[in-house]
């Protein structure tokens, strides 16, 4: 049955009804089948200048994917992403598109701009079921190359590296592979075994090795894996892992968690089911204090483990940084969110445990630095939200293990690996960097342009060795 | 990968095994530890580097059994192997940085409690090899509980204490120290590795005595990397995490009954029951999880 497609409006996705979706881990968004993914592609118009791709931090022929869509060419549509992305069922499904890609689509003038990312994760899907995979490499190359972390940054570094010959690595320090695709990013809006793994069999497939349980700068040092294990190159994907505090009395109470910790118990160890041996809270009222997408994602894990949910927020709703179907999906769960609003003390009961938090109220001041106006508190406008659990989850920084063991490292003042943007060229000879590492918590798009360029780098510099 | 060489009981619930791990093994110093998990749906443990051979690429571990993860862990034989082990994790200790002229003119004593015996090995050991002989007590509840104490003859001066007096020396460690320095030791400095309620008294003592005193800081732990903050603590004025910045701090320092409290968060009545039971109403050895 054709679907009657209103030129303005988007094809509906369908996803499950927020009441049930509330109590389980499973995916929220259903996806696009057949008949309705060509339906929406009919409304590309097939732009000459394509504005949808400038806005893509890794400028996927969009159009061209999405003609391929209309005409149902799965394989033909996979091969163009897969020419400009490496994890295309992952970016479909968390790259904040209003803000990229579809923030620029000229449909969006006047009415809702192409769902593209809808349209790429279907192709994503589709290719995977039909078990179509990407091209390896055809001819070897006579070099080591060392990948340190499995990110996005990680993993497409050192799948582009493979593709071109080269004998690839990859070191993570926790027991599996994925970076916060694993222990970040729940469930319910990435699947681990359904997508997450898949996308690393891929990456496998094309001949990457990937050692788990090193730690760099622990287990072993950059110095000694170029010394003594032969790797003649480096890439450092290792992310910004680091959890910030607010350091406010209080928050060293029981029931007081960084939003790292919560989701790590939850995603990696699978805390969330029942047979699982690693324990998780399961609150009964929580405060999430923070408004990305980390916090998203706190909030809407702490909802699903039976807890009625509070999002505090210093700013207003339109400077919420996360993407805005996540703050979207959170409310329709019933999540509530005290905007303008900061905590001041976390309040504890006589044997430590969290028994509510102290906020102040904020207003808008003059713009900052950033752009954006500057919260300032409202005196005396402090009032106690009763809770039994905090997460904090106020963004996140490198992580120095890395940076403080690799002599001639440089960092920059947010301990942030200094690399060139275009092809990850650190300070150090052999040594390239990308992802979270080098610019700071950002996007799963960006890590992977950044792998992307940096894998460009290695093989430029590793040329130039021969 | 990571397979059990060599299995031993010491005491009851006390197990010693020592495992491949090549990578560990390669660099670990004293003080450092790793994290194990038995099986793909296991918890992640952290355990101290009790011992290592960089030749064969093994590390020795001792794990008290008390909860349902060290209870898998005991169960596992000789030939099994564990799912992942990583580390070295944590920093070394101090003792192995410090100028080695400067360390032999000091004075060392090491109290060790409980499974906390097993992590003083290695500093006791590398410090013979390096020529300087310290003091050891290990403090245990009873005769039974009193573990390694072979091998740590052959590396330290030897003093032992049993709570019920039922072998060597009769009380706690902290009436042990007192004593020792009463008989007119002198040390400049401690270095406890226990229960922390047994850390904490130490400190106590060793602060109206004033000994500088390091203490190694057994926290929650998720994923040994300072990625989580589960581990954290206050130390001084500062909010330090276990696994990246410790596990050794200076004792006098941290707030123990905090960090005490804190480990209260995931205590299940099993593992209350199991620690009670075990300590008996001396609570020596407990972990403030039972009080
Ligand atoms: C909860 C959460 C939700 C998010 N939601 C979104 C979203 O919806 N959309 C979006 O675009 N972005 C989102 N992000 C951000 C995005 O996930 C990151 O920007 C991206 O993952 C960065 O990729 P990376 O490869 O640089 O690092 P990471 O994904 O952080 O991977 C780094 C890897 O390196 C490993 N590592 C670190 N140190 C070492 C070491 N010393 N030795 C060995 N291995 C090491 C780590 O264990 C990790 O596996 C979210 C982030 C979080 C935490
Ligand atoms: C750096 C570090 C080094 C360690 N070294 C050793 C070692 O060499 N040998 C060893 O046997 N153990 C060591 N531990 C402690 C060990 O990790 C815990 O005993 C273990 O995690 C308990 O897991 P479980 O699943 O068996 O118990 P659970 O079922 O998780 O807990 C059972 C009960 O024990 C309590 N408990 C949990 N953790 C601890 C703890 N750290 N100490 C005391 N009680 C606890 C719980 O609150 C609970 O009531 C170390 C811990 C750290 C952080
Ligand atoms: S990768 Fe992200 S930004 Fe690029 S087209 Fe896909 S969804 Fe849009
Ligand atoms: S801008 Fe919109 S309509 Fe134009 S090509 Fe891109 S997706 Fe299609
Ligand atoms: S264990 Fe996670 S930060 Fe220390």
């Amino acid at each position: 049955m054709a679907i009657e497609v209103d030129v303005l409006k988007r094809v509906p996705v369908r996803e499950q009804e927020p009441k049930v979706r509330a109590t389980n881990f499973e995916e929220v968004c259903l996806g696009y089948n057949k008949e309705e993914a060509e339906a929406e592609a009919t409304r590309c118009l097939n732009c000459n200048n394509p504005q949808c791709q400038k806005g893509c931090p890794v400028a996927i022929d969009i159009p061209a994917f999405i003609q391929e869509v209309k005409v149902g060419n799965i394989e033909g549509a996979y091969q163009i992403i897969s020419k400009s992305s490496a994890l295309p069922a992952v970016c479909g499904r968390v790259c904040p598109q209003e803000s990229q890609c579809e923030g620029k689509c000229i449909r969006g003038f006047k009415g809702d701009p192409v769902s593209i990312g809808k349209l790429e994760r279907y192709v994503a899907d589709t290719a995977r079921q039909m078990g179509i995979k990407p091209n390896g490499a055809t001819e070897k190359r006579n070099h080591k190359v060392a990948v340190i972390g499995s990110g996005p940054s990680g993993l497409t570094a050192a799948g582009d590296l493979a593709k071109m010959g080269y004998d690839v690595t990859i070191f993570e320090a926790l027991h599996e592979a994925g970076g916060v695709l694993v222990y970040g990013i729940p469930e319910f809006r990435l699947p681990k075994d359904a997508v997450v793994k898949k996308e690393i069999e891929n990456v496998k497939s094309l001949g990457v090795k990937i050692e788990t349980d090193v730690v760099i700068g622990r287990s072993v040092t950059i110095d000694s894996l170029m010394k003594d294990e032969g790797f003649d190159a480096v890439f450092i994907g290792s992310g910004a892992g680091l959890p910030r505090f607010m350091h406010i009395p209080g928050e060293q109470a029981m029931g007081v968690f960084s939003a790292n910790e919560f989701l790590t118990r939850s995603n990696l160890m699978k805390a969330f089911r029942e047979d699982s041996t690693t324990p998780i809270m399961h609150p009964k009222k929580a405060v999430i204090v923070g408004g990305g997408n980390v916090a998203m994602d706190a909030a809407r894990t702490a909802l699903r483990l039976g807890a009625e949910v509070h999002v505090v927020y210093r700013r207003s709703e339109e400077e919420l940084p996360a993407r805005k179907e996540e703050v979207e999906h959170a409310k329709q769960e019933g999540i509530i969110f005290d905007l303008l609003t900061n905590p001041v003390e976390i309040l504890a009961d006589e044997n430590g445990w969290v028994k509510g938090c102290r906020c102040i109220r904020m207003e808008l001041g003059e713009p900052d630095e950033s752009g954006r106006r500057s919260p300032v508190e409202v005196a005396g406008s402090e009032f106690d939200i009763e809770c039994d659990c905090v997460i904090m989850s106020l963004g996140t920084s490198p992580n120095p293990l890395i940076s403080s063991t690799t002599e001639g490292l440089e960092i920059n003042r947010r301990k942030c690996i200094v690399a060139e943007e275009g092809n990850g060229q650190t300070s150090k000879k052999g040594v390239f960097a990308g992802g979270d590492a080098v610019t700071g918590a950002a996007t799963v798009i960006l890590a992977m342009g950044a792998g992307r360029a940096a894998a460009q780098g290695i093989d430029e510099y590793l040329k130039s060795l021969d | 990968m990571f397979k059990i060489l060599e299995r031993n009981v010491l005491a009851a619930n006390i197990y010693q095994m020592v495992v491949e791990a090549p990578r560990v093994a390669a660099g670990c110093l004293p003080g450092q530890f790793l994290i194990v998990r038995v099986d793909n749906e296991g918890e992640r443990i952290p355990l101290t580097i009790c011992d290592y051979d960089r030749e064969k690429g093994t590390v020795e571990i001792v794990v008290q059994s008390i909860g349902a993860e060290t209870n898998q862990i005991a169960k596992m034989q000789t030939g099994d192997c564990f799912a992942d082990i990583v580390g070295p994790l944590g920093n070394p200790s101090d003792l192995v940085k410090e100028d080695l002229e400067e360390l032999k003119k000091k004075k060392i004593v090491f109290i060790a409690g409980g499974v906390g015996t097993a992590p003083v090995y290695p500093q006791a050991k590398w410090l013979k090899e390096h020529g300087v002989t310290a003091d050891v007590i290990i403090g245990a509840k009873n005769k039974d509980l009193v573990i390694l104490e072979e091998r740590f003859k052959s590396v330290s001066n030897l003093y032992i204490t049993t709570d019920d007096g039922s072998y060597g020396r009769s009380g706690m460690v902290t009436k042990c120290l007192q004593d020792l320095v009463d008989e007119g030791h002198q040390y400049d400095l401690c270095i406890a590795i226990g229960p922390m309620i047994m850390m904490k008294f130490v400190c106590k003592l060793t602060k109206e005595l004033g000994i500088p005193t390091v203490v190694s800081m057994n926290t929650i732990m998720v994923d040994g990397t300072g990625m989580c903050g589960a581990c954290r603590l206050t130390v001084g004025d500062e909010v330090k995490f276990a696994c990246v910045d410790g596990p050794e701090f200076d004792g006098h320092l941290v707030d123990f009954d905090q960090a005490m409290n804190r480990m209260k968060l995931y205590a299940t009545e099993e593992g209350r029951l199991r620690l009670a039971q075990e300590e008996g109403k001396t609570h020596h050895g407990g972990c403030g999880v039972c009080s």
